[in-house]
């Protein structure tokens, strides 16, 4: 087992077997979620349009998975769409039509 | 003589109050555990051990069964040595940790004193709970008497956290007939113990910070099944690691452990094959037929998980015929757990023996010799006769 020293640990590659990856799953590194990239569950997505955005950040408030990115000043700049779900509670809450619109994603 | 067969070593102990001695000779970083009948003393001996400072355990009084367990996966996985102990319902209550311990890869030891589920309640042996609990990736070790339970329980903490392995282990004893008679036995010197077990070594720690690692992610269809397959791998190396220890712990005791002790078994064309405490019995009663003239003897099956398919095929290979003996049921009216992995281990072999099966003892029904007699005399008849008559048999319930 070489992928799982302690400190250089790799996200498995799909060449690997069940020889290669530490038992049980267990990732040897903290503080790794977001390396899970769980756009790919999603059916719909955000579409963000700055220039109606009025910057209320209730999309932030809500966003179930931290996936409203926001700058510096803390200004919304969009979604983050490796971990955004597609749930749409972000365009539900928003108080402008139009700031947040889900489309359907086309595989 | 050997130090661990000197007479000052010689004890009268009940088989939860061995249990408990060898558990304060292990003395485990933590316990969690909750009380029911009849493993409760285990556990309230070792709880005065605590209060005694005896021990440098951290005892956890926890609210339940399924409390107990997650505890002792807490620990575990932080790298303690972790024990409970439960029986019967607390068992099934703890299932779903059950699962959980196994699959994290964690070396918990938990002596489970065997009790007939619910319902109608009953407080008695069977052996219910713990094959309800059989493929929950637990190692099985089931024990005759109390000096076994004992046995069982040191060389638990050696096979569960043998590197190649990692796995929890269950050690069962019967309810009250092992754990609550007074038996003989030989106890190691605590230095002896603590030798032989040593430290646990786990590979990772959640209280190691400085090496962080996270337990139990999400795992989906990407890597679940590699995992399933290394924790097959794990019952697999159990299959080398057990044998290795016995031999190991006999060294120490000069008392043998494998998979399974044949008694008297080397020419007999009638056998049976038992678990726990009705092994006493069966071979006081394959001494007696043995002096009448009868070819029987006797399976001892001490390892139900891993399963030692292939080791007993070898000892049932060219006999005439096998009564296996289960003290619970499947109710899938096709025979008990122990018939399934006997009969399915001997379909390929070339020279399998006639098997039937006997369902006894449930609820804590006495089982005497006259009864594993007529399991003798109609296994030796089915071995003449050449045909399996009634494949499943009730033993001692009123028809
Ligand atoms: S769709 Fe849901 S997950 Fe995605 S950004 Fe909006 S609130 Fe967050
Ligand atoms: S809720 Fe709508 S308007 Fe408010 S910050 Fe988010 S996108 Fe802009």
């Amino acid at each position: 087992m070489t992928s799982n020293e302690k400190g250089s640990w790799q996200t498995p590659k799909p060449t690997d077997t069940w020889k290669d990856v530490p038992r049980a799953g267990v990732i040897p590194r903290g503080g790794n979620a977001s390396e899970y990239i769980t756009g790919g569950w999603r059916t719909f997505r955000p579409i963000y349009n700055a220039d109606i955005c009025i910057q209320c950040r209730l999309c932030w408030v809500f966003c179930p998975d931290s996936s409203i990115m926001v700058n510096e000043d803390g200004e919304v700049i969009g979604m983050d769409l490796d971990h955004c779900k597609g749930c749409g509670i972000c365009a539900a809450e928003c108080p402008k039509e139009g700031a947040i619109e889900m489309v359907s994603e086309e595989y | 003589m050997n130090l661990a067969t000197q007479p000052e070593n010689r004890v009268a102990l009940t088989g939860n109050e061995a249990v408990a001695h060898a558990m304060k000779q292990i003395n485990p970083d933590v316990v969690a555990a909750y009380p029911i009948t009849p493993q409760t003393e285990i556990v309230q001996i070792f709880s005065g051990f605590v209060a005694d400072g005896d021990v440098d355990t951290v005892f956890e009084r926890v609210e339940s069964e399924h409390s107990a367990m997650s505890a002792a996966v807490g620990a575990a996985a932080a790298g303690a040595r972790a024990m409970t102990a439960t029986s019967a319902n607390g068992l099934a209550l703890m299932w779903e940790i059950l699962y959980i311990a196994a699959s994290n890869r964690l070396p918990i030891v938990m002596p489970v004193v065997n009790r007939a589920l619910s319902a109608p309640i009953n407080i008695h042996c069977d052996h219910s709970d713990t094959m309800g609990a059989r493929d929950s990736g637990w190692i099985q070790l089931f024990s005759e008497n109390a000096q076994e339970a004992y046995d069982n329980t040191l060389q638990a903490i050696r096979i569960a956290e043998h590197p190649d392995v990692e796995l929890p282990v269950m050690v069962c004893l019967d309810g009250f007939i092992i754990s609550h008679a007074m038996d003989n036995l030989f106890m190691l010197p605590d230095e002896m113990v603590t030798k032989f077990i040593g430290l646990r070594k786990p590979e990772y720690s959640l209280l190691d910070v400085d090496n962080p690692a996270t337990y139990g992610p999400l795992d989906l269809q990407d890597w679940y099944f590699e995992h399933k397959r290394q924790q097959v791998e794990g019952m697999k190396k159990a299959l080398d690691v057990i044998p290795q220890i016995a031999v190991e712990y006999e060294e120490l005791t000069g008392r043998e452990y494998g998979f399974f002790e044949a008694y008297r078994a080397s020419d007999a064309e009638a056998l049976m094959i038992v678990l726990g405490s009705t092994a006493g019995t069966a071979k006081d009663v394959v001494d007696a037929m043995r002096d009448e003239g009868h070819p029987v003897g006797l399976i001892k099956l001490r390892t139900f998980r891993p399963f030692p398919m292939q080791q007993l095929v070898s000892a049932l290979a060219g006999r005439r015929a096998v009564a296996v003996m289960d003290r619970s049921d499947t109710f899938s009216t096709a025979g008990g757990p122990l018939f399934h992995g006997v009969r399915h281990a001997l379909y390929d072999c070339e020279r399998a023996p006639l098997t039937s099966n006997y369902i006894y003892g449930l609820g804590g029904r006495d089982v005497k010799p006259h009864d594993l007699r007529k399991v003798f005399d109609d296994t030796l008849r089915m071995g003449e006769s050449g045909r399996v008559s009634q494949p499943i048999t009730y033993l001692g319930v009123r028809e």
